[in-house]
């Protein structure tokens, strides 16, 4: 996966869309869209083909951690890599997400390097 | 109120401003603020519980937030809008995540609300704890900023 990759980002902050849609930009990945909710980001990954999801933790309807285990449990979409943004390094919750099939957590704030880092990482290992 | 406190918050604003918006925040000397009148146009404020109880408050000019949240966002903004009000509560909440994470590796366990926001001049900015908050001034080249914080050690 390159560059061009389509990249999903959910958040229910429109700002925060729009800081990380920036930071990606910042490192070469343009080929982005966004959702509110775990909800609305279902529907997306189901209406079109999504190579990447970076999702934040604390959602309304349906949070996170719902949406990693909604796609986790969706053979069409199970493999998707999946990058959980996080306020906080919480133990408990790394743990969940882990458990979950997280393909890696972020914590907040971070830089452009920093995200295309863990990108970067997430698919070499998918190869 | 102990200066680790203090400490962390100061080293969280820094680190998440830097970070998220490109910018290098200056500190100024703390003193203590004895009524609840906001010293700046929007304020974001997150209450905190556990191994202490109170609030943190940040509070922008309105030049100052617009320039962060410029830089934030990669485009400039000219007017106070619902993405400023959005920034200031995750900035909000992201300082506190930071300061939590510090003090957490002092042995301290904090749990942190949903900041909300206020906006508007001479707006008021209620602690949970009522009562002399400790104020740390900052600037940036745009303007200035104060971070507010008022909480006791359980």
């Amino acid at each position: 996966m390159g560059k061009d990759m389509k990249i999903l980002v959910v958040d229910d902050f429109t700002t925060m869309r729009k800081v990380v849609r920036n930071l990606l930009k910042q490192g070469g990945y343009e080929n982005v869209v966004e959702a509110e909710d775990g909800v609305a980001a279902l529907k997306v990954i189901k209406s079109q083909k999504i190579d990447f999801i970076i999702s934040d933790w604390n959602m309304p309807n349906m949070t996170g951690i719902e949406l990693l285990k909604a796609v986790r449990a969706d053979a069409e979409i199970s493999a998707t890599p999946f990058l959980m943004v996080t306020a906080e390094a919480l133990q408990d919750n790394v743990i969940a997400a882990v458990k979950a099939g997280v393909s890696n957590y972020i914590v907040k704030p971070f830089t452009a390097e920093v995200l295309s880092e863990k990108i970067t990482k997430i698919t070499e290992k998918m190869g | 109120m102990d200066v680790k406190f203090i400490n962390a918050f100061l080293e969280g604003t820094v680190n998440v401003l830097k970070t998220m918006a490109f910018v290098e925040p200056k500190p100024g000397k703390p003193y203590i603020k004895k009524d609840c009148v906001a010293s700046g146009d929007i304020s974001g404020i997150i209450g905190l519980t556990g191994s202490v109880k109170g609030s943190l408050a940040l509070s922008f000019s309105e030049a100052c937030i617009l320039r962060i949240v410029s830089n934030m966002l990669g485009e400039e903004i000219t007017t106070m809008n619902h993405d400023i009000n959005d920034a200031v509560g995750e900035i909000t909440n992201m300082v506190s995540g930071v300061a939590r994470k510090i003090l957490e590796s002092g042995g301290l366990n904090i749990t942190a609300a949903i900041p909300t926001v206020v906006a508007g001049k001479n707006h008021s900015i209620l602690h949970v704890m009522g009562g002399p908050s400790i104020i740390i001034p900052f600037s940036i080249d745009a303007g200035p900023f104060v971070v507010d914080i008022c909480l006791t050690e359980q």
